[in-house]
This record gives C-alpha cells, structure tokens and sequence, in this order.
C-alpha cells in the first residue's frame, strides 16, 4: 500500500490512506461494490441468499425432528431427520446380520485409516503397501467371515457402505494394473497389440457404465460355463474393473506421453531391455506424474459405484431407497437424500482437495 | 547389425522376431478367450432355448412408452419402440447440452468475477454439485416433484401462465397462427442473410481495411426480421393457456416430470464441470494478451472477441466436447426414474425377449456411434483451429 509523504514543515508525518479504501469499507468497495454492475449482482446474490437460507435453517435445524417416531414428524412443520437416525444401521450396512454389523464397521475403519495414512507422503512406501494388503485382505475377511471363528456372511446380505466403499476401492486396485497394461499396449510399436487396447479402451469410454452394468447382470452369466456361477456383487465388480481400467489407461497415457524422449533413450543406450526400462525408468516417473488424475478416476469410481442400484444391489443409495419405501417414513426423500449427497460429499470433497494438495507438493516445477 | 552378426542372434534376443512372436500370442490368447466365451454362450443359449438374431426387432413390442415424438403403440414393433427410444435421448440430451453450456459458461465467469460473493457462490456450487453422485441428483429431483410439489389442484405459479406440480411443468403457447411460420422462415432467412455478411465484411475488410459491424448487424437481422414479419402478418398475441380440467390441466405444453426431473440433474450436474472447463479456458489466455490488446487500443468487446475468445476456445472446446459425451451418457440413467430413453426400452426389450446379448450390444452400439461421430467432429474442429505454424 502506497503512502503519501507530507511535504514542507510537516516532513516525516506519513498520511494514510482514505479510510474508504482501506479495512471493511475498502474491502467491500473493492470486491463487492466496484461499479453498478457489481453492486446489482451483489445485491441479486444476497437476497437470493436472504430468500432461501433463513426458510432453509428454520426448516433444517429450528424445527428439525432429529430422534422421533414418523407420527410425530407427521404432525410437525420443520425436516424429519428422524428417518435417517431411526434407521441408520439398515442404510449403513444393509442386510448385514444385526449382530454381527460391527464387522463391516471395523472393515470401514480399517480401510478410513488406511487412506488416512496414505494421505501423508512420509508413510508411502513398501511397508504401506504390505499394509493396504493386509487391510484389503482383513477387509474381505471381515464381511465374508467363515475363517477363524468368524461366522460365514452370505454376500447376498452384503449391503450399504461397506458395498459402496468395497466397490470403488477393490474395482480401483484392481482396474490400476490392468489399466497400466492398456497403457502401455496402446503406445507400444506392435500394431496387433496396440490395435486390441485401442479398440478395447475406445469401446469402453464410448459406453455409458450402465450398459456395462447390463452386461454384468445379463450377460455375464451366458458366458460361464454350465454349472458354474458367479455372485451379484462380483459380476458387478468385474464390470466396474473393466470399465476404470479403460480410463486408468488413458490417463496413464498422458503419463507415459509426459515423458522424455531422452528417458528412452538413456535408458536403451544402456542396453536394457523394454520391461526393464518401463519397470525401472519410464513407470515410476510417469505414474508419479499421473497420481492426482488417478484420484479423480477414484473420485468418478466412488460416485459411479451408486449406479449398481440399478441393478438392484443394496449399496448406499439402494437401502436409503428401501426405507423410504417403508410406509412409516414415506415422503422424507428430501432429508434421507440430502443426508446420502452429505456423505458423498465429504468423502469427494477430502479426496479432491488432497489431490488439489499433491498437485501443488509434486509440482517440482525443474 | 549385418551380415555374420545377424545370423548369430538367438531368437529370444531379437527384437524384431520377439515382436513377432509376442503378438501373435496375444492374438492366440485373445481369439481362445473369445471362443471359450462363445462357445459357452451359444451351449448356455441353447440349453435355456433363448433365441439368436434380431428377428425380434420386427416383432409387436406390446409395451406402452410414456412419451414419444413420433406416433407409437403398443402394437407397434421393437424396433420402433427401439427408434423411439433413440429419440427421447437425442431430444434429452440435446435440451440438456444447450441449457449446460449456458449455466456452465454463466458459471464459470462469475467464478472469476471481480465480485467476492458471487465469485464464492459459483465455487460452492461447482465443488457441491461435481461431488454428489448425478443418480443421487436424478433421484432428488425426481422426489422433488412426486413429494414436495403439490398437486395440479393447488400448483405453484412461478410466472403468469406457467405451472409447476406433480404433473410436471405445464406452460402456456401462443395459439396456433400463420405468422408464427412466416416469422419462422424469415429467422432462416435472417440467418443465411448473416452468413452471407459476415463473408462479404471479412472479404471487404481484407481488401480495403474498412470494417463492418458485423455483430450487432447479425443480431439485429436475426431478432428485427421475424418480429417484423411476425408484427406485419397481424401481430398475434393470443395464447393457449392451461386450464384446470378435473385433475389435470387441459391445453397448453406439458413436460412430464421424469423429462424435467432428467433434464434439471444433467443440467445442475454437466454445468458443474462445464464451468471447471470455461474457466480452465479463460485463465489460459496469459494477462499479456488482454494487456497488449488494450495497448493497440482495440475496444472492450473487440479484445473478447478477437484476442481472448479465438485463444480461450481452442482449450475449452475439446473437454466441453467431453462434457457433452458425458451428459449423453449420463442420460442413460433415465431409466432409474421411468423417463423411457433408448436404455430403458431396451431394458424393457430384454426382459420381454430375454434376448439379453442382442440388447446390450444394441444399447452399446448406438452409444459407440454417438461418442465415434462426436470425436471424428472433433477431430475437424481441432484440425480448423489448430495453431498454423510459421
């Protein structure tokens, strides 16, 4: 901020700026009310703001029923949160034994650590990575059961979030490595393989996931031999697996196109082979810079997982939906949605800004 | 490598025979997986005697479609309920394209407003709205209208003429009038009339230097000439209003809820990730170019139109194209919330004919050919506006 220097006798005495252009006042005459045109909009956006958030909290929160019964939500004005509380545990996990809930409930907690510590650089490495085998392994366990004194768990009863997060998070474990094969196929100099993965991932990208959903409820079936059949939820599985990969792999192709010519080159003239230089030169570097564009793929995979109700598998939108159809809490989509768009919401909201975050860390910026 | 060396490499040091080799077991591998699939198909098809071909397309559908643009029944064949359903989602996702570049341009330059609030409610809006599943959205809107909204008894009137309720969204026309058609022909008219000038202004200002403002020209033809023969053919101004008629309204246009309930998620969805792109776009225009723009002492509204816009365009254009694909694919979730598009009659085909392989592959098709047809325009546009190099 610039500062007037007084002249003649009073040599030393600084005058400040206006007081209308600096602290509130300044502010808002700087970004709020810069001209007619910026004062219209702001007064448009606050009674917009005015019109709808009072009647929204009134609605919401003073006049909330948060823990009665549907007659008393019935009787009143204001949201019924009630039918989310009064049947949480069935949106939560389904038709999952009710004594046994505690297990998908350790699954879900196993796996929110796991992300925890795989938010922070400092953890990544092998020792991580044995740890996500693991919990992806105990996280299995935990809702099959049937080993180790666990009770075996039908996956037909398997239901609500842990679905959800098993879909997006197995359906992206497994799509990644089938999704670098892609990748590498299409930029490889062998026209029958390039020509397979071209085609393989234009097909898929120019679907839409339900037709592929279809597939895996209709279809997939026919294909297996006679006598051998496959479950819902691993049909469903299977579909989302091919479906990210073909994504996986373009986006790995914008790695691999990122790289240096010079990195091929270095890496044959010191004589090693093709798997050697992708293992050990080209992968590393380029799924390094491809990492926030993975977590938005993951960020899609988790919000596409909820497309699975339309083949009837009981994930978070299918239970929510259950309830609703239960005559005591008819006609209180708007609170149990609302609360669903808050869940998805907080968990793309962390991924988005920590891929907004890793960005920022990774940008070396040589 | 020549001569005496060459003959000493072993095979599985080569890499041109190891390429060779590599490949054809891939396809080995591929056209195995295939005749292992097949073969279980067609053992599974016969044994459940399902039958094979598309010999059902010309079989009576006997399924009514909610809504239609063209003629159809219940006795009509597959495959007109097929085309009808290709219809809904041309017109849905069509609709929706538009709408979203709007709000999604809207969008995305009041994200970069001067204006703090606005700018903030814009940013709020994209994070919400990319972060909420679009079947979650659908869902939503779709309750919106069959729970909160009232029936047509009491419905809501946000504007003279227009009604909102349970039925949908129901809205008065102008009455039927020869002048509407001659207006209509005096739009194309106006059209072909800018085009034409816009050549000739760009012709003349190549030549002498002159220049001919050709904008506000084109925008005054295009609105000017059909209200004038719109005023000059009578002037009509009386309208088809609805009217309450037992439980429903009787005259005027109705948009069924499941249409608008689609329409509003893909919208309120795509504009989300349409503004991300548009503002992508704009701030790729280096401050320079607006500086430099200044200097030379061209206009506001020229330094948009010739420095800004042709830069900006040649980044928002091929994600926006994107966007569109998704919004088209998107609107396959139509049949979640009974709108009757091309996945939900053919959903619908399926379960009649049990011919499960035929449908999906029609439902895949059609797709393929949309997202094939968009990226060959694409690449067009691209071509056009690629940098020429000098």
């Amino acid at each position: 901020m610039t500062s007037i220097t007084g002249s003649g006798g009073h040599a030393g005495r600084e005058l400040g700026p206006p007081v209308t252009s600096i602290g509130v006042i300044g502010w808002v005459r700087a970004n709020l009310c810069n001209g007619w045109l910026n004062t219209g909009l702001t007064l448009a956006v606050l009674y917009l703001l005015w019109a709808t958030l009072p009647p929204f909290f009134n609605w919401a929160l003073l006049d909330g029923n948060w823990f009665t019964s549907s007659e008393q939500c019935k009787a009143s004005e204001g949201a019924c949160w009630s039918v989310i509380t009064a049947n949480i545990r069935f949106i939560l996990f389904g038709f999952y034994p009710h004594d046994l809930q505690w297990r998908p409930l350790l699954a879900v907690v196993i796996l929110i650590v796991l992300l925890f510590l795989s938010r922070n650089r400092r953890f990544w490495g092998r020792g991580l990575l044995y740890g996500w085998l693991l919990g992806l392994f105990a996280m299995g366990l935990l809702l099959k059961g049937g080993m180790f004194g666990l009770v075996a768990v039908d996956s037909d009863n398997w239901g609500g979030l842990p679905l959800t997060l098993l879909l997006a998070v197995f359906g992206l474990a497994a799509a990644y490595p089938f999704g670098v094969v892609l990748a590498l196929g299409r930029q490889s100099q062998m026209p029958v393989i390039k020509a397979f993965c071209v085609v393989y991932i234009e097909l898929i990208r120019g679907v839409p996931l339900i037709s592929m959903l279809f597939m895996s409820s209709v279809v997939f079936p026919l294909f297996l031999p006679e006598g051998m059949t496959l479950n819902k939820i691993l049909r469903a599985q299977v579909a989302i697996i091919l479906f990210t990969a073909a994504y996986i792999a373009e986006v790995v192709r914008g790695g691999l196109q990122g790289m240096n010519r010079g990195q091929y080159e270095a890496a044959e003239s010191l004589g090693l082979n093709y798997f050697q230089t992708m293992r050990l030169i080209i992968l590393p570097q380029a799924l390094k810079i491809v990492i926030p564009p993975s977590v938005s793929i993951l960020i899609s995979a988790f919000k596409d997982t909820s497309l699975v109700v339309i083949i009837a598998l009981y994930d978070l939108l299918k239970t929510t939906q259950t309830t609703l159809t239960d005559p005591k809490w008819m006609g209180y989509s708007a609170e149990a949605y609302l609360f669903l768009a808050l869940i998805y919401f907080l968990c793309c909201y962390a991924m988005s800004n920590y891929s907004r975050k890793l960005e920022k860390e990774l940008d070396t910026g040589h | 490598m020549k001569g005496t060396a060459q003959e000493k490499i072993p095979f599985f040091r080569d890499p041109d025979k190891l390429a060779v080799f590599y490949q054809a077991l891939t396809a080995l591998g591929v056209a195995l997986l295939a005749y292992y699939l097949i073969g279980n198909t067609l053992a599974n098809l016969e044994r459940q005697n399902i039958a094979t071909g598309f010999d059902f397309l010309g079989r009576e559908a006997s399924f009514e479609i909610g809504e239609s643009l063209i003629a159809y029944s219940a006795a009509n064949t597959y495959g007109r309920a097929l085309v009808v359903g290709i219809l809904n989602t041309l017109v849905v996702s069509f609709v929706g394209i538009v709408l979203t570049v709007i709000l999604g341009t809207l969008l995305g330059i009041a994200r970069l407003s001067g204006n703090w609030l606005l700018a903030r409610l814009s940013a709020f809006y994209i994070e919400v709205f990319q972060d909420i599943p679009i079947l979650l959205q659908l869902f939503f809107w779709y309750a919106f209208f069959y729970e909160l909204l009232p029936g047509p008894r009491q419905a809501l009137q946000p504007f003279a003429g227009v009604f909102l309720c349970n039925r949908g969204l129901i809205f008065a026309v102008p009455e039927a009038h020869p002048a509407f058609a001659y207006a209509g022909i005096a739009l194309l008219l106006a059209c072909l009339a800018t085009v034409i000038l816009k050549k000739w202004a760009a012709r003349r200002q190549e030549a002498s230097g002159r220049y001919f403002p050709v904008l506000q020209t084109g925008v005054a033809l295009i609105l000017g000439l059909p209200a004038l023969t719109w005023f000059v053919a009578g002037a009509p101004t009386a309208m088809v209003t609805p009217v309450l008629s037992g439980f429903n309204f009787k005259g005027g246009v109705s948009i069924s809820p499941e249409f608008t309930a689609l329409l509003l998620g893909l919208v309120l969805y795509t504009s989300a990730f349409v503004a991300e792109v548009v503002r992508a776009g704009i701030q790729s225009v280096g401050k320079g170019q607006r500086e430099a723009a200044m200097s030379i002492g061209l206009r506001p509204s020229k330094v948009l139109n010739l420095v800004i816009l042709p830069q900006a365009l040649r980044v928002i254009v091929p994600p926006l194209t994107s966007q569109m694909l998704n919004l088209t694919k998107n609107s396959s979730l139509a049949v979640a919330i009974g709108y009757p598009d091309f996945v939900s009659v053919a959903g619908t085909t399926i379960n009649q004919t049990g011919q499960a392989i035929e449908g999906v592959a029609l439902i895949m098709a059609v797709y393929l050919f949309f997202s094939l047809a968009t990226s060959a325009l694409m690449n067009w546009y691209n071509k056009k506006i690629a940098i020429v190099e000098r």
